[in-house]
Order: C-alpha cells, then structure tokens, then sequence
C-alpha cells in the first residue's frame, strides 16, 4: 500500500520535472531559436568567468535570476490576495494537464508494473481539456486584480479567446477520440502502434488530418502565443493583463506560456504521431515488414520509446517557436471570426464526415 | 458577524460530522488513507463553502464556490465517478463559474457594503437552516435501514461507456429534451443580455 | 481498504446544502444568491453519487449528468436577467430589484 503511493509520488514528480524543466529550456531555444530565424545572435552577454554557453547562462541563470530578485509591485488599491493568486492558478493547470500523457510504455519490475503516466485515466482526454479549461481562470483573474483598465482589457479579451476556441479544441478531439474508440491515451497511443496494409504505422496523423491543423490552431490560440497572441498584445497593450506584475510573478506567467507550448506538443504527439511509438518497434524489438527482425533487450526498447517521445515533443515545440516568429500578429475580431466561423464549422464537419465513415467500416480501429 | 443561530448552526454541523467520523472510526476499528482523505477534503470543503456566503467581496465568493467545486471534483473520484468529476471540472468550474466571474467583472462589483441582511433576519436564517440540517439529515438516513453492504464497485463503474449506455438507452429522451433545453437556453440569453437596438 | 462509509458523504451532503439555503437567506447580493443556489445544486449531486456508488447503479450518474446540464443553462439565463436589472437600475441589491412591487 505504501509502495503504491510512493511509485505514484514518484511518477508525478517525475512528469512535474518534465514540464518544468522543458519549460525553462524552452525560453532557451525560443531566443536562440529567435535568433536564428532572425538573422542575428540572441543573447550572449552574460557569461561565467568567460563561458557564455551559447546563450544558456544568459537564459538558464542569469534572467531567472534577475526575475527572483525584482521588487514585488503591488498596483494601488490592488487586491493583493488575488494579484498574487493569479499567475499561481495560472501555472498550476498548465503543469498539471501534462499528467495524463504518457511518456512510455509500461515497465515491469519485479512483479509489479508501472505505467510511465503520471496519472493512468480511463478518461484521460478529457482531464486535460478540464485542466486547460481551468487556464481562463488566470487570465481573469490576471486582469481584474491589477486595478487597471488597460490590463482588465486584455484579461478579458484573452478569456474570451481562450473560451472561444476551447470548443473548436474540443470538438478536434472528438473526432480523433471517435477514430480510435477511447479516451485513454495510453490505449491511443498503444493503438498507433498497429500496421495499416501491413507497412504503414497506424498514427493518428494518417486517419486524420484536418484534424491535426484544427487542434494545432486551437492549442497555439488556447495558450495566447502568436499569432493570436492580442490578449498579450507585446506591441499595444504593454503587457496585456499581466502590465502589472513584476519579479516572480512575472516569470511565473512566462513560465506558463512555455509549460502550454509543452503541453500542447505533448498532446500533438499522442494524439496524432504515435506518442512514445518508434514505427517498427515493439515490446521486444524492431520487426520491419520484410520479415527482418531486430531483437533489443526490454529495457533498450523503453529508453529508446521515451527518447522517442522525447524528440517528438520538442520537434513541435519547436515548430510553435518557428510559427510564432513567423506569423503576423491577428486582430481581434478576425481572431474571433476566424475561431468561430472557420474553426468550428470546420470541427463540426469534420466530426460528422468521421462519425459517417466510422459507422461504415463498423466501429473504430 | 457570526451571530446565534449562524453559530449554533455551525457548531451542530461540527459536532455530527465529528461525531459520524469518530462512531465510524471505532466501528471499523482502524482509520485508513481514505477515510484522511475525505477528512481533509470534507474540511476543506465546508471552509470554502462558508467562503461563499460570508464574503464580502462577490469574486471572493466566486472563487471560494470554485475551490469548493474543485474540491468536489476530487471527491467524485474517490466516489469512483472519474467522469463526473471531469465533467463537474469542465463545465462547473470551467464554464459555468468563468460566466459568473466574467458577469461580476461586466458590472464591475467591489465589496458589499453591508454584506448580509439585518441581524434579527439572520437569527432567524440560521434557525431554519439547523431545521433544514436535521430534515435533511433524517430523511437522507431513512432508507438506510435495509442497506447491502457496500463493497467493491463492479469493472468499468463511472467510466464514460457505462454512461454512455445508460444514457443513450434509458435515458435518451431526456437527454434530447436536454439538448432543446440548452438551445432555449442560449437564444434566451442573448436575446436577454442584448441591448435594446432602438 | 475499506470504504468510508455512506453516511459521511450524505451528512456532507446536508452541510453544504444547509449553508447553500442559509447563503441565499442571508445574503443581499442577487449573483451571491445564485452562487448559493449552485452550492446547494452542487450538494445534491454529491448525494447522487454517494448513492450511486452505495447501490452500484450508473443512474446516480446520469441524473449528476443532467443536473450539471439544467444548472448550466438556468446559470446563464438568470445571469443574463441579471444583466438586463443592472441595466435598468443599476443596482445588484435583492432590496432595490423590486421591479413587481406595486
């Protein structure tokens, strides 16, 4: 009994570190990333007895530090309970939400077996939707408890969005959940391991892709980053709802921007690429569909599924990255529209044409 | 601001779910995670709950009713209702609870001032909230007397195929009903809300 | 691990139902008022589930389904009644909405 809690422990911490860590690396790779996309060399300054470490000191050490030890403002006539509520109910959901997805496969020691999630639900999708949901609470909050109009503006505008385009998000979900028959997402992904005709890996991506573009434009708008990052509004509102918060507070909101970028890349892969499947390999080896077989030790095979997803949660991070330095900025009424006329329909479409072909082929796969 | 009838309300409350705990605890002759678990919560959530009505400020109160809605989620999955207490997240706490946050920011409410009503109409509020306590109580414990014992639920119990079964058999004609309930909804609410175009 | 047993949750149950129904005697603010109408909606769907779990049976769960439904659609019609009183008279106090008084 006590083991049982402690393997639980043990795995949310584990998933807690992830996101953590990834987060922080990457603010790294966003202003390097920058850098390169932009034809200039990003931050290098800061360096330790001469050792910039491309950047890293500068972003690892130097800005956290620098954010730790700003003063705390706290606006006049602020409600300071829930000024300094705000960036916390914002980060909790965001890291929480990563709980669901699995990083591997299940590992058997001794007699016992351990799922790599930190939490194994039957209703694991929606966990994370009701943990993204609970993100617009920040926002709110964020603007209101700043005491300030042009903060409230952007709270507001940035709930609005966030609302909005949680029912396209939801409804791309549907599709995918109605395509594989369940909201697990260790069953999901377990399910993309299978062969289509033999050869071909059954990943989500290849049943649907409107899908995959739906989702990627919801999840990159849910977590207000460009280009529908108005709310923020880097070049008009000051800071949007978050103008009024310095130090610690403001790095918490940085921080849950990168901890959604994450979030959302971990959802892409499970959903659509396979999550911690290599195409190829099972539980005991590669077996390629000539007929060739190459037979790895259990443990091999793990390692090489979570450096798997792994890599595939940072090539979509990076991919966010790309798109935002990319993309102009959308205003805020094509934002909406482009939420409420052309994603949603989209999804409701695309939900309908997958519930007709499902029904014909007699049930999911 | 707690006056006679609050106070003697509150301390009654108390004193049964202590009561309940301490009779429970001794009839199984052990107190184990679960039963600290739904200690922790059952306190946190009265807190929070009392929160709500005593207040002053109308987002203090929301986000106290949200904290509490959250804390129920929780309890929905130790109840092995895992897709309820989605749910409850979802829509309670995700949808229903950001309308009224949003509804008190429109109107741009500060603190109430006085919070309640009247001192004499407050004694009398708490009298009839211990009248409501205990009926309540009697008639939740009366089928009670013929009770199997409770033991594991069967495989499969709260997940969404056995809602779906049970929702999509027995129940569908409310859950059509429902749908057109919803639609009502909405168009009464906008037509509502919106200003006048004169 | 044995389960708590049913009684806790209902008596939880009847807390927070008997502060709910005290919260919307007590209190002037009509939104808090409503605030306390979903804590007592609330309570009741933890005594659906309580029972659900007690007699094994998914009905208790499909009725919480259906009272989450109701509550979410009565929350936004009342809210957007209350939009509409602000409107007229400026005021959120249950004493001053006496539009029906003669």
């Amino acid at each position: 009994m006590g083991i049982e809690v402690g393997i639980a422990t043990i795995r949310a911490l584990v998933v807690i570190l992830m996101v953590l860590s990834l987060a922080g690396v990457l603010g790294w790779i966003e202003r390097k990333g920058s850098a390169l996309i932009q034809d200039r060399i990003g931050a290098n300054r800061a360096s330790i007895f001469g050792v910039a470490a491309a950047g890293l000191v500068n972003t690892l050490m130097a800005d956290p530090l620098k954010f730790l030890t700003k003063e705390d403002i706290l606006p006049v006539r602020a409600d300071r309970l829930l000024h300094t509520l705000a960036p916390c109910v914002n980060l909790f959901p965001v890291i929480v939400a990563f709980a669901a997805i699995p990083f591997g496969d299940a590992i058997t020691i001794g007699e016992r077996t351990i799922q790599l999630q930190a939490i194994p639900l039957n209703v694991g999708m929606l966990y994370v939707l009701a943990m993204l949901s609970l993100g617009v609470y920040g926002v709110v909050l964020g603007g209101w408890a700043s005491n300030d109009r042009l903060s409230l503006l952007g709270g507001i505008r940035g709930s609005a969005q966030m609302i909005s385009y949680e029912i396209g998000m939801g409804l791309s979900i549907v599709a995918i959940v109605m395509t594989f028959g369940t909201l697990d997402l260790q069953e999901m992904v377990r399910l993309q391991g299978h062969l289509i005709h033999g050869w071909l890996p059954a990943w989500g991506i290849l049943y649907q892709p409107l899908a995959f573009l739906i989702f990627l434009c919801t999840g990159i708008a849910e977590s207000k980053r460009v280009p529908f990052d108005l709310p923020e509004g880097e070049s008009e509102l000051v800071s949007g709802y978050f103008t009024e918060y310095s130090g610690i507070k403001y790095l918490m909101f940085f921080m849950t921007d990168f901890a959604e970028v994450a979030v959302v890349a971990g959802l892409v892969t499970t959903l659509f690429f396979g999550g911690w499947q290599i195409p190829y390999l099972l539980s005991d080896g590669f077996h390629f569909p000539g007929g060739a077989a190459l037979l790895l030790p259990r443990l091999l095979v793990v390692l090489l599924q979570v450096a798997a997803f792994m890599v595939k949660v940072l090539l979509f991070c990076w991919l966010q990255i790309l798109l935002r330095w990319t993309l102009p900025r959308l205003r805020y009424d094509q934002l909406m529209r482009f939420g409420w006329r052309g994603l949603l329909p989209l999804a409701l479409a695309n939900m309908l044409a997958t519930a007709t072909v499902v029904l014909a082929v007699g049930g999911p796969t | 601001m707690i006056l006679l009838g609050l106070g003697l309300l509150v301390m009654l409350m108390m004193l049964s779910l202590a009561g309940v705990v301490a009779v429970g605890g001794i009839a199984l002759a052990s107190i184990n995670l679960g039963h600290v678990v739904f200690a922790l919560l059952a306190s946190l959530m009265i807190l929070s709950a009392l929160g709500v009505i005593v207040n002053r400020s109308p987002i203090r109160s929301a986000l106290s009713l949200v904290v509490t809605l959250f804390l129920l989620a929780v309890m929905f999955v130790s109840l092995d209702a895992h897709l309820v207490a989605m749910l409850q997240i979802i829509v309670y706490a995700g949808a229903i609870m950001v309308l009224f946050l949003f509804v008190i920011m429109l109107l741009n409410l500060h603190e109430d001032r006085p919070a309640m009503v009247r001192v004499g109409v407050r004694g009398f509020a708490g009298l009839v909230g211990t009248l409501f306590f205990l009926g309540a109580v009697h008639f939740l414990m009366r089928p009670l007397g013929a009770l199997p014992a409770a033991g594991a639920v069967p495989p499969g119990f709260g997940t969404i195929e056995q809602l779906a079964e049970q929702l999509f058999t027995r129940s569908l004609l409310a859950f059509e009903v429902t749908s057109i309930l919803l639609l009502v909804a909405i168009v009464g609410a906008v037509v509502l809300a919106k200003r006048k175009l004169a | 691990m044995t389960l708590v047993p049913i009684q806790l949750y209902l008596i939880l149950g009847a807390v927070l139902f008997t502060i709910g129904a005290v919260g919307v005697l007590v209190r002037r603010n009509v939104i808090v008022i409503f605030m306390s109408i979903e804590l007592m909606l609330n309570a009741v769907n933890l005594v659906f589930v309580a029972f659900a779990r007690q007699w094994q049976s998914m009905e208790g769960q499909v009725t919480v389904f259906f009272v989450m439904t109701v509550a979410a659609a009565e929350a936004a019609v009342g809210l957007a009644i209350i939009i509409a009183a602000f409107r007229n008279r400026e005021t959120v106090n249950a004493d001053e909405l006496n539009f029906l008084r003669w």
